[in-house]
């Protein structure tokens, strides 16, 4: 047993801290730090700077221009990147698709859309759900029907997150009602400037433009944008669920939001005293940070375990609730630490260059809002009791 | 990074491993947990002779192990099998005289087998805190005299010498003026009223009324705060243990329990309850991992993740123990099921050495230290 990182790992950590300080601007560090709106812009200078280093694409194979990281340098990598508050990297094609190409596409579609999502030629949405379809994906109804050398799409997808800025959406579509559910699948790419292809925003309870529904009525889509075999979509869209473990703990993003937590609740006060002297906010704080360094460790075991070949699935699920469980919990203190002031929401004040005056501590701007949309995280994905079930069926082999 | 016993340790644990299964059956263990002595002289003898013991205390003190993971293999085959024997006690007193130093042969016989040590710190109202110690020493000639009370001792009937804490200045609540001693089983003035114990074994309070004692160093808080952490790793580790047992168990009785004409383990509301337990006992592993790793780390880094395993332990403990009953239905409400006695003993570990609350108070205070 030896939970210390090796020199070389450590090295490595100091490689990406002066990477950040170089190369990580201001502009975009600020806005995350301080709860700001990303623009697409933003995400994609982020991308372009990750990229021209080799490090967007991290868990990809170095033969598709992957940078070859330990397990280790992944966690690395994860942690320092949220501490220095850098925006999220995209995960639709970077962690979702390109996987799913490596694995099971054909060498054609790797040559020409791999280069696309690390280049950001392509900004990639992903269709899986659908109004009739969420925890029980299987029984999608969106339908692709062969006509010559062309799939014909009908039907709706939903909860697609920032798909009104892109390119390209992967969808999982119904080409067989024969059989189960499960085998009926394909899995198709689809240009979103083709015609019949229409995105309508759903606005979520922060106000929010995240979401979108999609609509297809007789999109033609060429079938060499087929992945893998007809039917077989099933698999790859499960591959491409369980592929991306390393960041399904959200441990840096939970770490620096911790951060976040303590300095507000050293700033707010109680009783004269700041929050942080407070037992029973200590006590919250106390748990919470316990059960962070807890999920910590078992992301790293889960991680070890990974890289020598094992399919953890019940483990995947677990940080999956937990992680989750933890940063929504982190939410919750930030919005409970502000008191009154959790209730003012000026809006604008998220937006660059807002220059009115802040209502109450400058930081609470976005703190409930970002409470409020949090509640996502234990629905998508996979909601925790989806979860839960996959824990059972593993353990239980019932 | 590496999550895996090394090749030596390994094999110690599956040695362990295979003589609790096939020495330490369920029915001995409640022979012996329920004899008047509430341990085993002869099971002792041979689990020494097997360096169970050695592999408690580093080579400084003339033993093979001593490390965090040392100390976690053996307690998680002690949890596994449910084993009462004094190793606690063992592990604890003698970490305290090797810090102490100048008992080099006592420990020789500890780690042979031919003697036992208990640790006698608690008292009646100290609550977990180490500080809060009351027992007081007063010098006579060379030797020394304590008055006093010490309770709750794991298996002290066991024991040849006990290792007790008293004051030589000060009072209840300060670190300073603790001192440690070294007493001789069955000495005049001490006197001992030992009973058994709800999760099995035995354990005694001690009366001490100017018993003669040997000091082993006038600087005691420190050494004792080092045996508390070893002891701490131990018991979150016999935890570990227990946890794995009881899951198991739980499984199989949810894959053939049959009701309403399905495994009970087909029913939504029994899975999510699995999971989530499946989901805790993880945490409480990785929490443990941590403790085990900071063992030898200096005091505020040592401290907190000691604080934050036993807190982890403590919360899961709980919930496993209940859940586990709970899944069984009635059966698990029984004398005749091993279930029961190990979710007792889970239960029970939360009362050793500082529980959910105190080591979550203790973590935060910690905390502000470091800040």
């Amino acid at each position: 047993m030896d939970l210390s990182f090796s020199p070389e790992e450590e090295e490595f950590r100091r490689e990406v801290q002066s990477f950040l300080r170089d190369k990580l601007p201001q502009s975009l560090s600020g806005k995350v730090r301080t709860g700001k709106r990303l623009t697409k812009q933003d995400y994609e200078q982020w991308h372009a700077i990750l990229n021209e280093r080799g490090w967007l694409a991290h868990h990809w194979p170095v033969d598709y221009g992957g940078p070859g990281w330990t397990v280790g340098q992944s966690a690395i990598f994860d942690e320092e990147t949220a501490l220095a508050h850098a925006p999220r990297i995209i995960p639709f094609g970077v962690s979702m698709l390109g996987p799913v190409l490596i694995r099971y596409g054909s060498e054609e579609q790797k040559r020409h859309w791999l280069p696309r999502i690390l280049d950001g030629t392509d900004w990639w949405c992903q269709g899986y759900s659908e109004p009739g379809a969420g925890s029980d994906l299987a029984s999608l109804k969106c339908a692709a029907v062969r006509d010559g050398d062309h799939y014909v799409v009908n039907g709706q997808k939903t909860w697609t997150t920032l798909g009104q800025y892109a390119d390209m959406i992967f969808c999982l579509v119904r080409t067989s009602s024969e059989g189960k559910k499960q085998e009926g699948i394909s899995f198709l790419l689809i240009d979103m400037k083709t015609p019949g292809v229409e995105v309508r925003p759903i606005i979520l309870l922060d106000g929010e433009h995240e979401v979108n529904e999609v609509f297809f009525s007789d999109v033609r889509v060429p079938v060499e944008n087929l992945v893998g075999e007809e039917n077989r979509g099933w698999t790859y869209a499960k591959y491409l669920l369980t592929y991306e473990r390393t960041n399904i703990a959200g441990v840096g993003v939970s770490m620096a939001a911790f951060r976040e937590l303590k300095a507000i609740a050293s700033r707010q006060k109680k009783n004269g005293r700041p929050l942080l002297e407070d037992p029973l906010f200590v006590a919250r704080l106390a748990r919470l940070e316990i059960d962070l360094e807890n999920m910590k460790t078992t992301n790293l075991r889960v991680l070890a375990a990974a890289g020598k070949g094992a399919a953890p699935v019940a483990e995947s699920s677990m940080l999956k609730i937990r992680g989750t469980e933890i940063r929504q919990e982190i939410t919750s203190l930030m919005r409970r630490a502000l008191g009154p002031y959790a209730q003012p929401f000026v809006s604008e004040a998220l937006d660059e260059g807002y220059e009115g005056e802040a209502v109450g501590p400058e930081y609470a701007a976005p703190v409930s809002a970002d409470y409020f949309n949090n509640r996502k995280l234990s629905i998508f994905g996979g909601s925790n009791e989806v979860q839960r079930e996959i824990i059972t069926k593993a353990i239980l082999e019932l | 990074m590496d999550f895996s016993y090394s090749e030596d340790r390994q094999m110690v644990a599956d040695i362990l491993a295979r003589y609790v299964q096939q020495r330490y059956p369920m029915e001995t263990r409640h022979r012996i947990s329920g004899s008047g002595m509430g341990w085993s002289p002869d099971h002792w003898a041979a689990l020494a002779e097997m360096g169970i013991a050695g592999m408690l205390f580093p080579q400084t003190g003339g033993g093979f192990g001593g490390g965090g993971f040392d100390i976690a293999l053996v307690f998680d085959q002690i949890g596994r099998g449910l084993i009462v024997e004094p190793f606690l006690g063992v592990l604890m007193a003698g970490h305290a005289l090797i810090l102490a130093g100048g008992q080099e042969e006592l420990v020789g016989e500890v780690i042979a087998g031919t003697k036992l040590l208990a640790f006698a710190h608690e008292e009646a109202d100290s609550r977990y805190d180490p500080a809060a110690i009351s027992c007081v020493a007063r010098k006579a000639g060379d030797d020394w005299m304590l008055t006093g009370g010490k309770a709750v001792v794991p298996q002290v009937q066991a024991a040849d010498r006990i290792v007790v804490s008293a004051r030589i200045s000060g009072s209840a609540g300060e670190a300073a003026g603790i001192s440690l001693f070294l007493v001789e089983a069955g000495c005049a003035g001490l006197s001992v009223r030992a009973y058994p114990m709800i999760d099995g074994g035995r354990g005694g309070e001690l009366a001490l009324a100017g018993a003669r004692a040997t000091l082993l160093s006038d600087n005691g808080f420190a050494i004792i705060e080092q045996a508390i952490a070893a002891g701490t790793v131990a018991l979150c580790w016999e935890a570990i243990g227990i946890m794995d047992e009881l899951k198991a168990q739980t499984l199989e009785y949810l894959r053939t329990r049959t009701q309403f004409g399905a495994p009970i383990g087909k029913f939504q509301a029994l899975q999510h309850r699995m999971a989530t337990v499946a989901l805790e006992i993880e945490q409480a592993r990785s929490a443990a991992i941590n403790a085990a790793a900071a063992l030898e780390s200096d005091h505020a880094v040592r401290e907190r993740a000691v604080s934050a395993a036993k807190y982890t332990i403590g919360r899961v403990g709980t919930l496993v123990a209940e859940e586990a009953i709970q899944l069984h239905g009635g059966i698990g409400m029984t004398w005749e099921l091993p279930l029961s006695h190990y979710a007792k003993r889970l239960t029970m570990i939360g009362h050793q050495l500082g529980d959910e609350d105190y080591h979550l108070e203790r973590f935060a205070s910690l905390g502000r230290a470091v800040a």
